[in-house]
């Protein structure tokens, strides 16, 4: 019993998800339903895995404002290699690999080209937005009829043992991510990175090549998610992600992250991202209008930050 | 201690008595008198660490002095709470990283925060460029004071700052190591402006380390040594010898343990070392030896340290370690071949304050706790942390407790320790022993020791002059970025130190 109040009182985020989901389950009985739940989750997991990349960039001491602009473009190329009726066993790959390269040009422009991450990443939102209206010519790409497309649409839509695929693929990468962070050196370093560059190079680490690689997670992550929104839509659209870097931004920073960097854990992040959702969720359920949403949304996320300031203050 | 008889309060320009200051339990001024007449240039010299700059932040009200002690400026009782009193007052002091901005014009940086107005409320920029062309014109410089600051030599960089001063209608101005970045023509420059400002009266406090300096400039001289004023006099009635006597005159107790070793092979070899701040340096040492390094600050020996680690780029040379050329491009460079810097700066280099005693511990050495997949062996991780924390004794709550909450000399055994995970052949210690109490630093100076009785190669850098003295087997005396002195253990002193440091 004293180490569950222990472990709740480290995790205050965890605790305002169970005090909402109680409220929310009071107020409306429709809320703590499998199938609404399982929906949470579902419109969740592609905030939640953007923003596991957004953790690691934060951790790192960064920023990374074109995660939306790279799901969109990613998504675009990945609807068109479908719609040309490639496998999707080759499609998603490549979209991912691109998505990648994105991230880690945006870390070489940070990292050896010495460009503050809200610039540098600024920078590549804005261009990759234009590129994305460039491929798409503005216009949505559906991924067609073909047999890849009917694969393709699984990834999105499909369910894996009653559980949508989107559940799976963020679960899978939140374990993954969480592994790599907590027990590898990778993971130690991008702590070491955010806590204090100048002693991480001292220690023999090569921060230039960590960010790279930072970024480039990153940017597969993001694309990894405009896999699977277009997937689920069946179409790439040119605007698709916009704003979503401030949802991402938003979980981690719910979820306990110090934005300056070297403090949170992945755990958090999810945390805050199943916050945000049930938020969503419940005001959707409440048939609150999506204007006063946004103001809701707002004061949650204030509330949780100052809570979190308080506690480290 | 200080000689003469009290002499009158009356007549001083500024007049300080019992000036007491400490920092977190630790004595840094203690009882100091200071005082100047208008029109005289008094030399304020000392040791690092003396308490010097503390005197000064005094003075300018950037720090309160603890015990209650008088302070008259301009024949008034005064007493500072913060910089812009004693501003306000008349006393200005030109820092040695000068506080200018870059981008703006001479003009503007003289006049910054108190621009003139005409009469509509905006700023008058015809009479800012003409009154600083006065104040210049009054130094002797012809400088444009339209140019952007930043476009100007360092020499002339100082005298809009002196020009600023005047602008304050400064009566007392502080110098604080005036002449360290100025070539031989603008210091003389510099000495013409200080001898016409004692001639319209201003009173000046000249902080320097170059002795030979405050024989030409100045009238009188104060001497601090750890926090005590030990000389006040004229400048007339000493030689540099006495000075340096004065300076340094502390006797060496058996606080330093020094421990004989046969002496092993040669382990590092340092030629014709070039990069940063470091110039043409050569040497070499062995193992199971204490090599010091002595020097004023910016002497350039922390930059030879890092030089020698990799972490800043070489210029020319080469370093050898157990007789192979280690290319040193990068501190991981430095750290596969078996050379361990310990940074001087603990909380912006050292360690990661707000992170654990574990993962800082293990941070450089990671590499070698770390499986397939880069998966960190966390068994192995603790095992290593933990035989290193019973054998340097660090107290602390458990390994998982942040570093910023161990007192300094806890701090420093971490990072001695994060270093030595790393197995090294060569150890640098940058100043292992700054803000650490006695007590933690008996006990460091025991593990410095055992490292060299296990026949590494360490190289010591310190302003502590007993420490320097007490525990190195040779003494390497750097100034300017080049050496200066070579002295052995039997033979070194600290005023042959000083006369090197000071060349």
């Amino acid at each position: 019993m004293t180490t569950l109040i222990r472990f709740l009182s480290r995790n205050k985020p965890l605790v305002g998800l169970i005090v909402l989901m109680a409220a929310v389950a009071v107020m409306s009985p429709s809320f703590l339903t499998v199938d609404n739940l399982l929906n949470i989750l579902r419109q969740t997991s592609i905030n939640a895995v953007i923003a596991v990349g957004m953790t690691y960039v934060i951790l790192s001491g960064g920023i990374d404002l074109s995660v939306g602009s790279v799901l969109a473009f990613c998504g675009a190329v990945c609807a068109w290699l479908v719609a040309g009726d490639l496998s999707i066993w080759l499609a998603i790959p490549l979209s991912l690999l691109l998505g990648a390269g994105l991230g880690a040009v945006n870390g070489i422009v940070i990292g050896t080209g010495g460009v503050q991450p809200f610039v540098a990443t600024l920078v590549a939102m804005t261009m990759l937005r234009g590129a994305t209206l460039v491929f798409t010519d503005g216009r949505p790409i559906t991924t067609g009829t073909g047999a890849a497309a009917d694969a393709f649409w699984s990834v999105g839509g499909g369910y894996l043992l009653g559980i949508p695929v989107p559940v799976v693929v963020a679960a899978v990468v939140f374990a993954v991510c969480g592994l790599v962070l907590t027990r590898t050196r990778f993971g130690r370093y991008t702590y070491a990175v955010g806590g204090n560059e100048v002693v991480a190079r001292l220690s023999g680490i090569r921060v230039n090549l960590e960010k790279t690689t930072i970024y480039a997670l990153s940017g597969l992550l993001a694309a990894l998610a405009g896999v699977i929104l277009t997937a689920r839509l069946e179409s790439a659209q040119p605007t698709a992600g916009a704003g979503y870097e401030l949802d991402a931004i938003a979980a981690v920073v719910v979820g306990g992250t110090s934005l300056s960097g070297g403090k949170g854990t992945l755990f958090g992040t999810l945390v805050g991202a199943l916050i945000i959702g049930v938020l969503n969720n419940a005001l959707n359920l409440m048939d609150v209008s999506s204007y006063y949403q946004m103001i809701a949304k707002g004061a949650v996320i204030l509330l949780a930050v100052l809570a979190d300031s308080r506690k480290s203050s | 201690m200080a000689e003469g008889v009290m002499e009158p309060q009356s007549g001083f320009l500024l007049d300080l008595q019992g000036v007491g200051k400490g920092f977190n339990g630790v004595t840094v001024l203690d009882g100091v008198d200071f005082r100047l007449r208008a029109g005289e240039v008094m030399a304020l010299i000392g040791e690092n660490g003396a308490g010097k700059s503390t005197l000064m932040r005094i003075i300018t009200g950037i720090v309160q002095p603890d015990s209650a002690s008088a302070m008259t400026f301009r024949g008034q009782s005064v007493k500072f709470t913060a910089p812009r009193h004693a501003i306000d007052a008349g006393i200005a002091m030109i820092h040695q990283e000068l506080n200018l901005l870059p981008h703006l014009s001479v003009a503007d940086n003289i006049w910054l925060g108190r621009e003139p107005r005409n009469r509509l409320g905006l700023i008058d920029r015809g009479r800012m460029r003409r009154e600083a062309k006065a104040l210049l014109e009054r130094l002797r410089q012809t400088i444009d004071p339209d140019r952007p600051v930043g476009s100007l030599s360092v020499g002339q960089q100082q005298m809009v700052e002196i020009a600023r001063a005047l602008s304050l209608n400064a009566e007392l101005i502080i110098m604080d190591e005036p002449t360290d970045a100025l070539t031989d023509v603008e210091t003389a420059v510099l000495f013409e402006v200080i001898r016409s400002l004692r001639a319209d009266g201003k009173g000046i406090v000249y902080i320097s380390h170059r002795l030979g300096e405050i024989f030409a400039l100045c009238d009188s001289v104060t001497v601090l040594r750890d926090g005590h004023m030990v000389h006040r006099g004229a400048v007339a009635d000493l030689d540099e010898a006495a000075l340096i006597r004065h300076m340094v005159g502390r006797s060496i107790t058996d606080q330093y343990p020094y421990l004989p070793c046969p002496a092993g092979p040669e382990r590092l070899a340092v030629e014709d070392l070039s990069a940063e701040g470091v110039n043409g340096v050569s040497f070499t040492a062995a193992g199971g030896e204490i090599l010091g390094f002595a020097g004023l600050m910016g002497a350039g020996r922390t930059k030879l340290g890092k030089a020698i680690f990799g972490a800043s780029r070489l210029r020319a040379g080469s370093v050898r370690v157990d007789g192979a050329e280690v290319r040193l491009r990068h501190p991981r460079d430095g750290v596969a071949a078996g050379i361990a810097y310990v940074p001087e700066d603990r909380k912006a280099e050292g360690l990661i304050q707000a992170h654990s005693i574990r993962t800082n511990m293990s941070l450089a050495a990671l590499t070698q706790l770390c499986g397939p997949g880069g998966v960190v062996r966390q068994g192995d991780e603790r095992t290593a942390v933990d035989r290193f924390m019973a054998a340097f004794s660090v107290k602390a709550h458990g390994i998982g407790a942040e570093v910023r909450t161990l007192s300094g000399g806890n701090q420093q055994k971490i990072s001695l320790a994060k270093a030595l995970m790393l197995s090294p052949k060569v150890v640098i210690l940058d100043e292992p022993t700054r803000g650490v109490d006695v007590g933690a630093r008996r006990e460091i100076y025991g593990l410095i020791n055992d490292l060299k009785a296990k026949g590494l190669c360490i190289l010591l850098m310190s302003s502590d002059m007993p420490e320097l003295l007490g525990l190195s087997d040779r003494i390497l005396v750097m100034a300017g970025g080049r050496i200066t002195g070579r002295f052995g253990r039997d033979e070194a002193t600290q005023e042959k130190i000083m006369a090197c440091a000071i060349a």
